[in-house]
């Protein structure tokens, strides 16, 4: 076992954690915190299976955003759908056997990794190009799309420059599953990749990648539209009425 | 009309993205509230000496009571898709009134002072010290935003920038620098009860008076009553109806409606104001507090309904919030909506055949609608989403036989905000406001150039004065602008019903 294989197995321990108790401590914190007034975009569904119809299109189709830009939504949606593709292809490493849909999406799986690539590199030349969005970009709204483009291309690059043992990357993180760490290969490609993965599973919870939970969370897409019909008091509203 | 001090944008064959112009609009915002009016609301009356530090606890504290704000200063991408949405970058060029940009004037303190990477690597993530510079550009460009959350539909978050401004006028509120146009006006609807300082024997007479008129009119007695013991309905509607052109004729509008229906009602001394700047300002106890005057007054008097007049934050007050701040309402008739509007009122005796309106006294015009982005992005009318935009053009259709919409996407919940909500009705920022109004008249330019309209209605008591005042200087008459219901007012057969 080497030290490399020791330390890529202790960070994945350390960065699972971070991202995982992260995203928890924001998700309840955002959970815990009360929405006291009655705010939905209008308009909007009067009920909550309504709700959930509308955070479908949301999350799914990107529907606000669509109607928005045409080119942000393209390239934001091919991104999104691609990196599902990508990490769904990717349970194949943690997955023994490999369940049947997994399996079924292997041969899109490149497809996918070149369409997010190409994606992500729309969306930095449009936010490099188009000067309003320059405006707004702050050096890590760069940086992020630096690391994605990175990661797909070292993982791209596993498949059409340098192969590495994947065999012996699917046994590392079989074992570390189990607590039965096993060597890992050190082919350069592939200590980059991980580590760049590595570096986007900790920054999550401290970034604007916090948009993913924090979607399910807005008011003005969350909420139905029903202020008349039902009296909405969040805790401490109900308090100054006691006063 | 006088000469103006700035350049209005040009208005083309289609709406124009405008070049990024930084500091076009760098001031000093609007008149600064004085102690006087600071304290009515119980903010302190100036500036306090640790100010950043009780700027810092407050917006921890919205941080803690509002899931929006601290949902919204997370969750931005800067994808870009709310650059392009906003009326005031739109008339103004100014990169800082394009919707993220001016939430980065507060998230770039909320990230330095309440995130690990703020605190840590502020330059990596935009982060900064909250200065006097910062506070000054506050003031200026969270007074640029009109609250009318058209960003917000956009948003594939849902971000609403309404709420970020709302906090920061909190925050300002709180460190003793106030908006001197909202804080004189509230403190006037707590003392008084509307935001004119108008009292009880004036309002009495004016009422009088205009009821004279509608006599000297019609030859019938319709009347405007006040403090009716045990009417039916209490009317809450802007003060500027009152006495404003053109609201009063909305107001004559309404009265011809009870008139007509037979139905019993009365406006309040008390909470004789349907506004309700406390949103403005995102104080949630002032809102409250104005609030519970509606609550009082249809307690004492003993009314059975509320129908709210023609105003378009007041309807999100009363629509969205009032349950919320005052309810419950159980002490009223649960046959009826809790509030209703009055064009919901209005739709409802048409569709019973309860009034007698002959379209025809309006074919000296051809009509289109605004849709007031408060009554169009935060509340509804009806039974079924979107009751909001089919209503009051029911209403308008049953009153008029020419009617055509603006276009699409100038419309119903991507209507343009009319350049004056958001507590900047206000002469002090009449620039910003002329230029705000771009987007708006553009699209009235182009169905008065196509269809020939003549009119343009809206149901907002904001709108109404802002249009009076903007469209002269586009070259559009100032009476262009009319209340739906000064439609319905001149539409209306009395004495058929009777």
């Amino acid at each position: 076992m080497s030290v490399t294989s020791i330390l890529f197995a202790l960070a994945f321990y350390v960065a699972t954690a971070v991202l995982v108790f992260g995203l928890l401590h924001r998700i309840v914190d955002y959970a815990r915190t009360p929405a006291p007034l009655k705010i939905p975009t209008t308009p909007a569904p009067t009920t909550r299976s309504g709700v959930v119809v509308r955070m479908a299109e949301e999350v799914l189709l990107f529907r606000s955003l669509f109607r928005s830009n045409k080119w942000i939504w393209l390239f934001g949606f091919a991104f999104h759908a691609a990196l599902a593709v990508v990490l769904a292809r990717h349970l194949r490493y943690f997955t023994e056997p490999v369940w049947l849909p997994v399996q079924l999406i292997q041969p899109f799986g490149i497809y996918a990794g070149l369409a997010m690539v190409g994606a992500l590199a729309m969306l930095w030349l449009r936010r490099l190009a188009v000067s309003r969005v320059r405006y707004i970009s702050a050096p890590s709204d760069h940086l992020w799309l630096l690391l994605l483009i990175l990661i797909g291309a070292s993982g791209l690059a596993m498949k059409f420059v340098a192969h590495t043992d994947i065999v012996a990357v699917k046994a590392f993180f079989l074992g570390l599953l189990v607590f039965d760490w096993q060597p890992l290969p050190t082919d350069p490609l592939l200590l980059l990749h991980l580590t760049l993965v590595l570096a986007l599973m900790i920054a999550f919870p401290f970034s604007k990648l916090l948009h993913a939970p924090g979607v399910f969370f807005s008011p003005s897409r969350n909420q139905a539209d029903d202020p008349r019909e039902r009296r909405h008091l969040a805790p401490w509203a109900a308090e100054l009425e006691n006063r | 009309m006088a000469k103006l001090d700035f350049d209005l944008p040009k208005l083309g064959p289609n709406l124009e993205i405008p070049v990024l112009q930084p500091d076009a609009m760098l001031g000093d915002g609007p008149f600064v509230a004085k102690p006087d009016h600071q304290d009515k609301l119980g903010f302190p009356g100036e500036l306090v000496d640790d100010w950043q530090q009780v700027a810092i606890d407050k917006m921890g504290e919205l941080l803690g009571k509002y899931r929006s704000f601290k949902v919204y200063l997370d969750s931005c991408v800067k994808c870009g898709a709310c650059t392009d949405k906003c009326h005031y970058f739109l008339g103004t060029g100014d990169p800082k009134n394009m919707p993220v940009a001016r939430q980065d004037l507060l998230r770039s303190v909320y990230r330095r002072y309440f995130t690990f990477a703020g605190k840590h690597f502020p330059k990596l993530v935009g982060a900064r010290d909250l200065t006097e510079d910062v506070l000054d550009e506050w003031y200026n460009y969270f007074h640029q935003c009109s609250q009318c959350r058209r960003c917000s539909v956009f948003c594939p978050y849902g971000i609403d920038t309404a709420e970020i401004s709302m906090a920061a006028r909190d925050i300002m509120d709180a460190v003793g620098k106030g908006q001197k146009y909202c804080n004189e006006i509230i403190g006037k609807v707590h003392k008084i009860g509307n935001n004119l300082g108008l009292p009880e024997p004036a309002l009495i007479d004016t009422l009088e008076g205009l009821e004279e008129d509608i006599k000297d009119d019609t030859g019938i007695d319709v009347k405007l009553p006040v403090d009716v013991q045990g009417a039916e309905v209490m009317l809450v509607t802007p003060s500027a109806d009152f006495f404003a052109e053109p609201h009063i004729d909305g107001l004559i509008g309404y009265a011809k409606v009870f008139h007509q229906a037979g139905i019993s009602w009365t406006i309040s001394s008390y909470a004789s104001e349907a506004a309700n700047f406390g949103m403005f300002i995102g104080n949630y106890e002032n809102m409250r507090k104005v609030s519970q005057r509606i609550r009082t007054a249809a307690l004492e008097l003993g009314v059975k309904r509320i129908v709210f007049g023609e105003c378009g934050h007041a309807w999100r007050v009363a629509y969205s919030f009032l349950n919320t701040l005052a309810g419950p309402f159980d002490f009223l008739d649960s046959r009826y909506p809790v509030p209703q509007h009055i064009c919901e009122l209005t739709n409802d005796l048409i569709g019973r055949g309860a009034l007698n309106l002959d379209p025809s006294a309006n074919d000296d015009k051809v009509v289109t609608f605004h849709d007031s982005c408060n009554v169009a992005r935060a509340s509804r009318m009806g039974d079924m989403p979107g009751g909001q935009f089919e209503i009051p053009r029911a209403v308008i259709r049953a009153s008029v036989n020419r009617f055509v919409d603006m276009a699409d996407e100038t419309i119903r919940d991507r209507t343009f905000c009319c350049g004056g909500g958001g507590g900047l009705l206000t002469d002090d920022l009449l620039e910003l406001r002329a230029k705000g109004a771009m987007p708006r008249v553009q699209a009235l330019q182009q169905v008065v150039d196509d269809h020939g309209v003549t009119h343009m209605a809206a149901i907002c008591a904001i709108c109404k004065s802002q249009f009076s005042k903007v469209l002269p200087m586009y070259g559009l008459p100032m009476d262009m602008i009319v209340s739906v219901h000064q439609l319905v007012g001149d539409a209306i057969q009395l004495g058929t019903k009777d």
